[in-house]
């Protein structure tokens, strides 16, 4: 599958706007982890605005494809991308991590719609998006479950329990996506404790590998198209990323991991992405400026 | 029957994996997991009637817990299997992925106390009750034999929420009637009495009946009661015992920390302050050893339960 030029230009321009929103989320909230969401951000947003099926004013329709957040930390893009996709007002973002939020610091799934479950404590997310697959076989196959998973969270347990066991059940209907932007909060994940060679492992755990560039929504849209036909097995997409996208003095820092930027870090941010968005010819009529997931 | 027209006795993890293959024909939402020990924890027999609705998830307790939660979270009703001391050592599974996800997942955690006799502390539930009972938005049950394991099993299906489901390995005499009816929240008086209630649940609800008349002969008259579900557990029914007999003794084949006991004592704290004896695992661990050999050991059996009882009673 390949996008076309209206739409490449729609999704490009509006990753300025979803990383404004979600830095001004994090920075109005004190404390966060933007470096993580900066990373994610392009993968969320083409599997909200391309590839999943969605009913944002119906959350709970039971046919929606469900994603899991299983790197919790990084949920201010989650909630910035449901926010652009409808699920609820943009004007919540700004309560982020505050007292009575349903925006809570991690993903709470009866707070809010379009959170499909509590996530936070690393490498269980993984897991319960095989569990939704499962159900979905049992049901006929009628929607499909993505999981995005870290590189830190992967030196968990559970997550290779979950590696194992998704295979035998042959989830075709089940996508993990791994961000892999390699810096964990106490540094960089080949010295803290390396997972490498990540993709050979979930090879030899039976998976559909793909590797792709996760900034590069061509290569992310065609990596999720070529999930959907793979039959038999489960896919995994190690997406290569960089910590704090789109920043310059985020991208690469272990530092911003879990800082929240303060007032001026936040101004320069903000120009630094308006300027970059300004370079894009905005796209003519055709373009989507919505939601196009599948036949939703 | 046994020879004499009582009912023969039965574990309550049998009992369970029975109600499971009943209500898998009527609850096609019905899923079981389970961790290698399908033989164990009775559920292999839902597992050859409804091969597709059963996953052994192999000996990966995390894993299960999470894809249990995943299933109920897309509509299914999943009965999640282990010995209950395999389920708390994946406690962060329990809370974040069960509870805190707001699943309707049930924990069936088999092979609870010393009760299990030879394999040891290892293989022991032990302090189940405990960290369950801390977290929020899950209910405890424990079931004291046949007929209230079906009820209890029956009612699980339509249950909002999380709960935890404490079977024995240990066979258990019937201590309710025929026609017993289960409610869930509901204690259960079993014997009146004056001088003390004895408050046991599960396992130990048997032996404490026996305690009873053996006291009785003494001229001791205690009252008894059966805690079925120790979250949320019945108030009023513990608040009027100890008002009308101003002692409590819980027995309990767990610690007696955070167990049955605390919770009593939380319970009547605020309500009807009374003495409270919590009788059970006292701090220490299990050891191997027969589980007859075993209940005498932690005096948790009938003979036991009686000479606790008159200590209490008598002030010692």
């Amino acid at each position: 599958m390949t996008l076309d030029g209206p739409t490449l230009t729609t999704l490009r321009r509006r990753a300025f706007d979803l990383r404004i929103d979600n830095l001004t989320a994090i920075a109005a909230a004190g404390s966060g982890h933007p470096g993580g969401t900066l990373s994610a951000m392009d993968i969320l947003q083409t599997l909200f605005f391309v590839e999943m099926r969605q009913r944002p004013a119906e959350p709970h329709w039971p046919e929606r494809d469900r994603f899991v957040l299983s790197k919790g930390h990084a949920v201010p893009a989650l909630y910035t991308v449901l926010a652009h996709s409808g699920y609820f007002s943009r004007d919540l973002l700004p309560t982020l991590r505050h007292l009575g939020s349903p925006l809570q610091g991690h993903p709470a799934d009866f707070l809010l719609p379009g959170i499909e479950a509590s996530t936070g404590s690393l490498g269980q997310g993984f897991s319960i998006g095989i569990g939704m697959a499962l159900a979905s076989k049992l049901d006929g196959d009628k929607f499909r479950t993505y999981v995005m998973i870290g590189d830190g969270e992967s030196q968990e347990g559970q997550i290779w329990e979950a590696a194992m066991s998704a295979p035998k059940y042959n989830l075709d209907n089940l996508c993990v996506i791994l961000d892999h932007n390699k810096i964990q909060l106490d540094g960089s994940v080949v010295e803290i404790m390396n997972i490498e060679p990540f993709a050979d492992k979930m090879r030899a755990f039976n998976w559909n590998v793909l590797t792709i560039d996760g900034h590069d929504y061509q290569q992310i849209a065609g990596a999720f198209a070529e999930a959907r036909a793979t039959k038999g097995k489960p896919t995994f997409i190690v997406a290569q990323t960089i910590k704090g996208k789109g920043v310059s003095f985020m991208e690469g820092k272990v530092a911003w991991h879990g800082v929240a930027p303060n007032k001026d870090q936040l101004a320069a941010a903000v120009a630094e992405l308006r300027a970059a968005q300004a370079l894009i010819e905005p796209a003519d009529q055709g373009g989507h400026s919505g939601p196009v997931g599948g036949n939703a | 029957m046994a020879g004499d027209g009582t009912p023969a006795a039965v574990a309550s993890r049998d009992a369970f994996g029975d109600a499971l293959v009943r209500l898998g024909e009527i609850h096609p939402e019905v899923v079981v997991l389970d961790a290698d020990l399908s033989e164990s924890t009775r559920t292999r027999k839902f597992a050859k009637k409804f091969p597709e609705r059963f996953f052994d998830m192999g000996i990966a307790e995390a894993n299960m817990l999470g894809v249990a939660a995943g299933l109920s979270l897309a509509g299914k009703t999943p009965f999640c299997c282990s010995f209950a001391c395999f389920i708390t050592g994946r406690f962060d599974q329990v809370r974040m992925s069960i509870c805190y996800s707001a699943t309707n997942v049930r924990i069936v955690g088999s092979h609870c106390g010393v009760a299990i006799g030879e394999d040891g502390y290892s293989q022991m539930g032990l302090e189940d009750i405990a960290l369950m009972r801390a977290l929020p938005t899950m209910s405890i049950i424990q079931p004291a034999d046949e007929l209230e394991t079906a009820g209890a099993v029956e009612y699980l299906v339509e249950h909002k929420g999380p709960a935890f489901l404490r079977t024995t390995r240990q066979k258990l005499d019937r201590v309710n009637k025929d026609g017993y009816v289960f409610q869930f929240g509901k204690g259960v008086m079993l014997a009146d009495g004056k001088d003390l209630t004895i408050v046991a649940t599960g396992g130990t609800v048997g032996p404490a009946l026996k305690a009873a008349a053996l006291l009785a002969k003494d001229g001791v008259s205690a009252r008894v009661i059966n805690i079925h579900t120790i979250k949320p557990i019945d108030v009023d029914l513990l608040a009027k015992a100890a008002r009308e007999t101003k002692r409590i003794l819980t027995v309990e084949d767990h610690q007696i920390t955070g167990g049955l006991g605390g919770a009593v004592c939380e319970a009547l704290a605020d309500r009807e302050p009374v003495r409270v004896r919590r009788h059970g695992i006292p701090d220490v661990f299990g050891e191997s050893g027969t589980p007859e050999a075993l209940y005498q050991h932690f005096k948790l059996d009938a003979a036991g339960i009686a000479a606790v009882a008159r200590d209490f009673v008598a002030g010692r």
